[in-house]
């Protein structure tokens, strides 16, 4: 197998050399959160440690820890670590509760995404002679734009078609003959079976970029026997940059972190590094991020680390799958859902926090998310208008501080099953 | 001039009416008239009763969202054409009908029937007006 790779030189650096080049720019970026961002000297100076103190990666763990509440706290700009004026971007995604998480960009941090997004192409074999239509969501998030950057970077044809429309979909992919999709790995489902009931069994199409939510084995292999094409496996999150933090090459065996940008440690229960192979807690360090740079940001995400040699020739880390949070976060069609933010959305709605509980299904190869809402005397009504406004009047508030369609079903008082005192918030009905 | 309709909200799954039913059974509550409007996932059931505050507290403690409503309960001529001449007064006034429903039992020869409109007072003075019977809710625990 032929791997294409955009920067040999960074991208099957040594690891000796790779670990020097981070100890370098670790000592950078911890500098200049010191300067720059209050939040950080404070807990630096709190801890007793100066930037002085941080050689390289060994000091790693004398850094304190960031968490999105931190972002939350410093809601909108507190984190930011140059002036206003440098911010070129900003995104936005789904905070835990009411606000959101905002990450800003300087126009070197636009940059160095978008090398990292070609690299994240040329990982998928995709390049100037591809066609790529971008199905990820265009707007505060990162999905859309990152891929647009990467494709663009490498010189292919973009579609920036963004995230829906099934059917403006279908006939782009025969009529412009896309030969790249990037888009969430159930979208990919959904369009290969919206194609077979078209009749429409062959496309130009080649590869594939899919991430935003977990997936499966079993998901990649029928996206690729559907649509004949290579399903690669991206992940990111907007706070660490947004898609192309890792990706699998054409080995499919693991996501290769781009570990030039960005420091990953895996943190076990107690809060202490854990060896590669070993699953626990993804954080990440981001050494040349300058809009916002985070120190050991806790993503959450359950995942182990691998350095063995990759075939493709990439030195960089693979990361395995992610196999579940460490919070209670929900991934919905790609939005990042926390049930503190459906609470929130319901007490907007109603000034107290009624008893409710979310389930999640798969239904064909989309997520699809009921809130259930034991009904508050106070909003009972003898008509069925009054009653479906309220249920209109729950989703709109759901989709406007969790950002996802949620369908509500309103339910008698007492129905709804309640364990040890405190009510079972999330059922989770699908099978990944 | 007004009765007490009571709506209690129950959930469009099977066996739910039937736990209502056997609530109201239990306390000894009849219901003289019933109607139910459904959606796909809730049923809101109406319903007259002799004596709905208790009946109200009664399902509360039991667990149900129960609301009293004011609407109207009309003797209406059962006869064709009778029902039509009632409305076109209401209508005639831009009194709106929520939604109407008969009594299970009737009066010689007129129907009972209750109806929910926007504008009560109104509703009232123009039926009266007319000389269309209503009954109160005293005449409710006779029936």
């Amino acid at each position: 197998m032929e791997h294409r790779i955009w920067n040999p030189t960074m991208e099957c650096m040594p690891r000796d050399q790779l670990r020097a080049l981070q100890d370098e720019r670790l000592r950078d970026v911890v500098r200049r959160v010191y300067e720059n961002v209050p939040f950080y000297r404070n807990k630096m100076q709190q801890m007793g440690i100066t930037p002085m103190d941080i050689r390289g990666v060994c000091d790693i763990e004398r850094l304190p820890f960031t968490e999105k509440q931190d972002l939350r706290d410093h809601y909108p700009f507190g984190l930011f670590a140059v002036p206003q004026t440098e911010i070129v971007r900003i995104h936005a995604s789904s905070g835990t509760t009411g606000k959101p998480t905002v990450v800003g960009y300087t126009g070197g941090d636009i940059d160095r995404w978008a090398e990292l997004m070609a690299r994240s192409m040329y990982c998928a074999n995709i390049g100037k002679h591809d066609i790529v239509q971008v199905a990820y969501g265009y707007g505060l998030f990162t999905g859309g734009l990152g891929a647009h950057y990467g494709a663009e970077r490498v010189g292919a044809s973009v579609i920036p078609i963004s995230g829906g429309n099934t059917t403006r979909q279908l006939l782009l992919i025969q009529d412009f003959g896309s030969t790249a999709l990037c888009c969430t790995p159930s979208y990919a489902l959904n369009l290969a079976e919206a194609l077979q009931a078209e009749g429409v069994h062959h496309t130009k199409l080649k590869s594939g970029i899919f991430g935003a939510e977990p997936w499966t084995e079993a998901m990649r292999e029928k996206i690729e026997e559907m649509l004949g094409i290579d399903a690669i496996n991206i992940y990111g999150l907007s706070e660490v940059m947004g898609p192309g933090v890792s990706v699998e090459c054409m080995c499919k065996k693991g996501m290769h972190i781009w570990e030039d940008h960005f420091l990953p440690e895996v943190i076990g229960p107690d809060g202490h590094g854990l060896p590669y192979g070993e699953q626990g807690d993804l954080t990440f360090t981001t050494l040349t991020k300058h809009g916002m740079p985070l120190l050991r940001y806790r993503t959450h995400d359950l995942c182990t680390l691998t350095d063995e040699p990759c075939e493709c020739g990439r030195t960089h880390v693979r990361m395995g799958r992610v196999m579940g949070r460490t919070d209670d976060m929900l991934i919905i069609r790609g939005v990042n859902v926390f049930p503190s933010q459906v609470e929130h959305a319901l007490l907007q709605v109603e000034g107290i926090v009624p008893q409710y509980q979310i389930v999640v299904e798969r239904s064909g190869n989309l997520d699809t998310m009921e809130v259930q809402v034991e009904l508050s005397p106070a909003f009972m009504s003898d008509t069925v208008k009054d009653m479906e406004a309220l249920e209109a009047k729950i989703v709109n508030s759901i989709a406007s501080h969790a950002l996802v369609h949620a369908t509500v079903k309103l339910c008698q008082p007492g129905t709804l099953p309640r364990s040890e005192g405190k009510a079972k918030r999330v059922i989770d009905k699908r099978q990944l | 001039m007004y009765v007490k309709q009571i709506s209690v909200f129950i959930e469009n799954t099977p066996g739910r009416l039937a736990d209502f039913t056997k609530v109201l059974a239990d306390h000894g509550i009849d219901l003289v008239s019933l109607s139910i409007a459904d959606t796909t996932h809730f049923g809101i059931l109406r319903g007259i009763v002799a004596d709905p505050d208790r009946a109200c507290r009664i399902l509360a403690e039991q667990g149900y969202t129960a609301k009293l409503t004011d609407v109207l309960a009309v003797y209406v001529p059962d006869k064709p054409g009778g029902l039509a001449a009632i409305l076109s007064k209401l209508a005639e006034k831009n009194v709106a009908l929520e939604y109407l429903y008969s009594f299970v039992r009737n009066a010689g020869d007129h129907a009972l029937i209750i109806m929910r409109v926007d504008k009560l007072e109104d509703a009232v003075s123009v039926l009266r007006d007319a000389g269309v019977r209503m009954l109160t809710q005293e005449d409710i625990q006779t029936l």
